[in-house]
């Protein structure tokens, strides 16, 4: 395909050339020279002093070449991990910040902390040391659930953070909201439950050290989705390598989903190991290893409330959260549960006014951080389950009391409560449309056939917002953030025409190679196959903040279309030379420069050619070459949002919840390629249901052992769980990005859990059922409807 | 100890402790990295390769039980860099991956499965799949892929 | 995984040597138990004695009345025989139900039930149809052979050769899968002969029972009506994150009516 490819169409993927030819470059596929084994003796116990560790045995065996504690490291001066964002409690103090060394010393706090490293010829070698390793653990009781770790006397994890609590955080206004819920004609409250997820990308984590004496630089090779951020935070805070001298690579990376997007001890410890060896030193986690640690998600306990006046018509929304940071603040910890979090409590709806505080609390579990959606799920989970059940107790449909209390599309922009202002939106617009491809005027129907044959048959909904495209740098500096959220891209010009782009953002999976293409094709009128998108090596591209937040096309395509803007000025300013013009005269258009009203005119190669040879270059006002950079921070979040239907059918005899239908109407902006965004919504919405039906991390409440530790136990979502889902973009335009886009990455996981519990519900409303905890996995439903049948029984 | 086989059609004698997996040798020993690791429990099928015509995990089969048979990997789906399998081009076609990690298992599940029913409807695509996790695509362009790949291959057949 | 040493004897005789007196050595068939285990280093053989060479041990044959299924014959094998789907077709559609189809590809008859896990499919139809277990010693009933979780009567360095399942007059086999093992969470076989009927449970107890109120109830009446008024007791079955004992006494009678139910039909 050697043509100009726009944007809204759906070239295939570049990458997929690759791939699909098991071509792919993984960390784990690479090999270095004189590369050794790396593995991790982890802790077995919850909480535990670490009395003393005997590696004598473990360093005699064949092949080792050394066993590194976390006592080596602090004698090398190695840093604790740190919190790339903070956060202030209600009283204005800082949270609570406690050490997080990359192996621990004195104590271990929860199943999984590293207890050493081996280092060895082969990974055989290495686990065989690391079985010979002696620890003498005194085991300290454990806490692992919210509720618990805030009783007086719970175990505490640190002796400086009183009561295991991390921040006591608020965002709103109080008084207003006890006012409104004063003269409310009536309150609806619920307390629920936001599961604990492991995220498991389907590429475990993995990453290289490496270190050349020649030159004093380090190479870090890593599974990660922000390789600027890991340089930044690794060399600047934990090894002290001037960031000159050091270089992290991400290659190929087999999906992320947040989980990629944290600084991990193991890849400090890789490569301040291979300092220290000389040589590189590499470590791939198995799989039941990245249960205990890759960083959890979610994991809240909510109560919440919501006045609404006679009609219906919401008045204001009182939310308390307990959010499980696990045993150390990972990276973004404590900013998913607050600022990710609360801003996304007004939904969708005009709500006067909302006050929302949230407890982070330290508790011995892996730590926890952004899982896809990363705070807004939460929200809209709470927001979505509060409107089922105010409607529910008060007569009204629950399609009908969203149509009432919707932000109206000509309200927009529209100021919420809750710091954020929406820019744009449909909500009425998604649902009604929602509605009819479910076929909620069918639904009856379908429900007394399922009845027929002794199935309970239920619908629901959900609507969602979210905030992405993170983000504005000075809104977020306000909050906490310690750094800035812009996106960089160059666009370099060959002199044949061809383009190399060098981007921020890091791809995995999102198809980034052929989207950035398209973008460029379009802007420049170069052929999509003369363009290749580079990313993920902090040696090539300038610099980036990576990919989460769905913000790689908002945030870093913005960036690149203003190189690309950069690159026709200048082009301009080349053509004006050689067609003998001045400036304002050369038009650019379909990949040609023109003298307006004339049929003089270069084409984009032609110019891109003479960039490089610029023997009669006006050299004080014209520079040789055609390479332009630029950095884009956003004025505000994106708000994508829609409207989703389940339907779903419950076996009363086995408790099993299978989903019947699906239907997502999502406004996700602009589209650049079609096919890519109904890949990423796909994708989410499964991860969603997977969250609503299937996934649970759960830990053994007393001793704090992970119970769903691999995945026999833990319930990936698979093929056959899933009928076709039926999805469709109601677009409204982004007022303030580039290119109008909001970015999809996340909108399925914000909006699927929701519209999956409120269709269990609707199914059990024969029993009386007003909520159910995720997940709605076969025994729990089980239970609730036998409880529900035989209420004597009930406990 | 030393074993022979056929890797990809191409004859291979190489020598192996026994306890390598078919995984392992295929990665570390003989270099081909298309064939993924992503689990430790046989459930996630990233490994999936051919052994004497039938998927299997590699990551849960000893090398040497691959002595004197046939193995083929997702490198050895197409003749050259310029061929594409049928399969292959239709997850092409159809968006049927994103980050790549699970394809090749993917891939050579499809195969065998077109293998064993030419026709598949939706619903035996998504059971044959049990094996095989992806955690990118909610499984959806993949089964429209392998439909699409399945009809290709009985019209190349 | 350790290191080991690794035998593909020819012969059955030369198995038995290799096994014979080693408490080191390990018999391996297709492995998808063992290897797992070997690779999490809960097992470490210092001699893995590979079966997959031993001749005749894979064949499907009819002995007069009896199935005689090779221990060595792979899942899917049994799932695709004509010779099972036309005489004991509920056998073949548990073979195409075992895990997913890579594991049916390697897995075999006599691993499965040498090996015994609660949550296996097999052990269900060996007790129910009432097979006989031939090893290299002897015969042993199905009632004799499954003792306790993972433990079956088998000697050390006995190997299973054959199964050998009398043919019922229906029979069929119901399960509830993990979610996320995809293992019986409980799985019921039922059979009927003209004697009797034995039913069989997997994966609801330590390890695979027979469930003689609901044989008692069946041989009374064979229809799932029969099974209305029955319960069995939850406090022997096992509890975990995905089904507790209660959950699973019930889903035991719920798979129980429905394979009472599939057999009529196929009857």
């Amino acid at each position: 395909m050697n043509a100009v490819v726009g944007i809204g169409s759906s070239p295939k993927r570049k990458e997929d050339a690759r791939f699909v030819r098991g071509k792919g470059t993984y960390v784990a596929d690479i090999k270095r020279p004189g590369m050794l084994a790396g593995v991790f003796l982890r802790s077995e116990h919850a909480h535990a002093k670490l009395n003393s560790i005997d590696v004598s045995k473990a360093l005699a065996q064949p092949g080792v070449k050394a066993v590194y504690t976390g006592e080596d490291m602090k004698a090398d001066n190695v840093g604790g991990l740190p919190v790339g964002w903070g956060i202030t409690d209600k009283h204005g103090d800082p949270m609570k910040e406690p050490p997080h060394p990359p192996i621990a010393h004195d104590k271990v706090r929860y199943v999984g902390d590293a207890v050493a490293f081996v280092v060895a010829d082969t990974i055989e070698q290495a686990q065989a040391a690391a079985e010979m390793i002696e620890v003498d653990y005194e085991v300290l009781p454990a806490v692992v659930g919210l509720v618990d770790a805030l009783r007086p006397n719970a175990p505490q994890l640190y002796d400086d953070v009183p009561n295991n609590l991390c921040a006591d955080w608020e965002l709103g206004n109080s008084s207003a909201v006890d006012a409104a819920f004063e003269n409310a004609a009536h309150v609806a409250s619920i307390e629920l439950v936001n599961n604990r997820l492991i995220g498991n990308p389907l590429e475990p984590l993995a990453a290289i050290g490496e270190f050349e004496f020649a030159s004093g630089r380090y190479t870090l090779w890593t599974t990660s989705q922000f390789p600027h951020v890991v340089r930044l935070l690794m060399g600047e805070m934990v090894l002290g390598i001037p960031q000159h001298k050091l270089r992290v690579v991400a290659p190929d990376v087999g999906g992320g989903f947040g989980v990629k997007q944290f600084h991990y001890a193991e890849e400090a410890v890789v490569t301040w190991a291979a300092g220290k060896l000389g040589r590189p030193v590499k470590w791939v986690a198995q799989r039941s290893e990245g249960f205990v640690s890759d960083a959890h998600g979610r994991d809240h306990v909510t109560e919440a409330e919501l006045a609404l006046d006679e009609d219906g018509k919401f008045l204001a929304m009182r939310v308390k959260t307990l959010a499980n940071m696990g045993a150390y603040l990972s990276t973004f910890g404590p900013n998913i549960p607050t600022n990710l979090y609360a801003p996304l409590l007004s939904g969708v709806y005009q709500i006067p006014s909302i006050y929302c505080e949230v407890k982070c609390v330290f508790t011995n579990t892996v730590p926890v951080d952004a899982y896809r959606g990363a705070g807004r799920p939460e929200a809209t989970f709470v927001v979505e389950r509060l409107v089922d059940m105010a409607a529910r107790e008060m007569g009204i449909d629950k399609i009908d009391i969203r149509k009432r209390n919707m932000i109206p599309k000509e309200a927009y922009p529209y100021q919420t409560p809750v710091i954020v202002e929406y820019d744009s939106g449909d909500p009425l617009g998604c649902l009604e449309r929602s509605e009819e491809l479910a076929d909620v005027a069918g639904f009856e129907v379908r429900r007394a056939e399922s009845a027929s044959r002794g199935k309970y048959r239920g619908l629901g909904i959900s609507t969602y917002i979210e905030a992405c495209g993170l983000a504005p740098s000075r809104l977020a500096g306000q909050l906490g953030a310690r750094g800035g959220l812009y996106e960089s891209a160059t666009v370099r010009v060959h002199p044949s025409g061809a383009v190399t782009v060098l981007i921020g953002t890091h791809n995995h999976g999102q198809g980034h190679e052929t989207t950035f293409a398209q973008i460029v094709s379009d802007r420049l009128g170069v052929p999509f196959e003369d363009i290749d998108i580079v990313f993920g090596d902090t040696d090539r591209v300038q610099f980036g903040m990576g990919t989460y937040g769905s913000r790689s096309l908002v945030v870093g395509g913005a960036a690149l279309s203003q190189a690309s803007d950069k690159v026709i000025l200048k082009g301009r300013k080349i053509a004006a030379h050689q067609l003998e013009a001045s400036l304002e005269d050369i038009v650019f258009e379909d990949g040609t420069f023109s003298v307006a009203g004339t049929d003089r005119k270069k084409s984009f190669q032609e110019i891109a050619g003479a960039a490089y040879v610029p023997f009669d270059f006006p050299l004080e006002t014209l520079e040789p070459g055609l390479e332009e950079q630029s950095y884009y921070d956003p004025v505000n979040f994106t708000y994508p949002g829609g409207a989703h239907f389940a339907e779903v059918e419950i076996d009363p005899d086995t408790g099993i919840v299978t989903l019947e239908r699906y239907t997502a109407v999502d406004d996700v902006g602009t589209i650049i390629n079609p096919m890519i965004v109904e890949g990423q919504l796909h994708g989410g919405i499964v991860q969603g249901i997977g969250q609503a039906l299937f996934e649970h991390g759960v830990y053994d409440p007393t001793s704090g052992q992970l119970l769903s530790g691999s995945f026999m136990d833990y319930c990936m979502p698979r093929a056959d769980n899933f009928p076709q889902l039926v999805i469709e973009p109601h677009s409204t335009t982004c007022t303030h990005t580039p290119m109008g886009v909001k970015g999809c990455g996340e909108c399925g996981t914000i909006g699927s859990p929701a519209a999956i519990i409120s269709a269990v519900v609707d199914a059990l409303k024969p029993l009386g059922i007003a909520h159910v905890d995720m997940p709605a996995s076969p025994n729990h439903i089980w239970n609730i409807i036998r409880n529900a049948r035989t209420p004597v029984a009930a406990e | 100890m030393q074993i022979s086989f056929s890797l990809n059609d191409e004859p291979v004698t190489v020598d192996v402790d026994p306890s390598t997996l078919l995984s392992d040798l295929i990665r570390e020993q003989l270099s081909l990295t298309g064939t993924h690791v992503g689990c430790d429990t046989s459930q996630c099928g990233a490994c999936v390769v051919h052994v004497n015509g039938d998927s299997v995990k590699s990551c849960t089969m000893l090398a040497v039980s691959a002595d004197g048979g046939e193995v083929r990997t997702v490198e050895g789906l197409s003749k050259s860099d310029a061929d594409l399998h049928p399969m292959q081009i239709a997850f092409r076609e159809n968006h049927g991956l994103q980050c790549g990690f699970c394809t090749p298992g993917m891939l050579m599940s499809a195969i065998d499965l077109v293998k064993n029913n030419p026709d598949p409807n939706e619903a035996e695509i998504r059971e044959w799949l049990e094996g095989n996790i992806c955690r990118c695509t909610g499984y959806q362009n993949i089964v429209k892929s392998i439909i699409a790949g399945a009809a290709a291959m009985r019209a190349a057949s | 995984m350790r290191s080991f040493n690794y035998h593909k004897p020819d012969t059955l005789d030369a198995a038995l040597a290799l096994l014979s007196g080693n408490d080191e050595a390990l018999p391996i068939a297709g492995g998808m138990t063992l290897l797992p285990t070997m690779k999490q280093r809960l097992a470490a053989p210092e001699d893995l004695v590979d079966l997959s060479g031993l001749p005749g041990l894979a064949d499907v044959a009819m002995e007069g009345d009896i199935l005689v299924i090779g221990a060595m014959t792979r899942h899917a094998d049994v799932a695709a025989s004509p010779l099972v789907k036309e005489k004991l077709p509920a056998l073949a559609n548990l073979a195409s139900r075992i895990g997913d189809q890579q594991v049916r590809h390697r897995g075999t008859i006599g691993g499965s039930i040498s090996n015994n896990d609660p949550a296996a499919d097999y052990p269900a139809a060996v007790l129910a149809l009432n097979a006989e277990i031939v090893t290299s010693k002897r015969t042993i009933a199905a009632d004799d052979f499954f003792v306790a979780m993972f433990e079956t009567a088998l000697e050390p360095g006995e190997l299973v050769t054959a199964i050998r399942f009398p043919l019922p007059e229906v029979a069929a086999y119901m399960k509830f899968a993990n979610p996320a093992s995809r293992y019986a969470l409980a799985g019921v076989f039922v059979a009927k002969t003209t004697s009797a009927v034995r039913v069989a449970v997997t994966g609801a107890g330590p390890s695979v029972f027979r469930a003689s109120d609901i044989e008692a109830a069946l041989a009374e009446s064979f229809d799932a009506t029969a099974l209305e008024r029955i319960s069995i007791d939850a406090s022997e079955l096992m509890s975990d994150i995905h089904a507790d004992n209660e959950y699973r006494a019930n889903l035991v009678m719920v798979m129980a009516r429905r394979a009472v139910a599939l057999a009529q039909q196929s009857g």
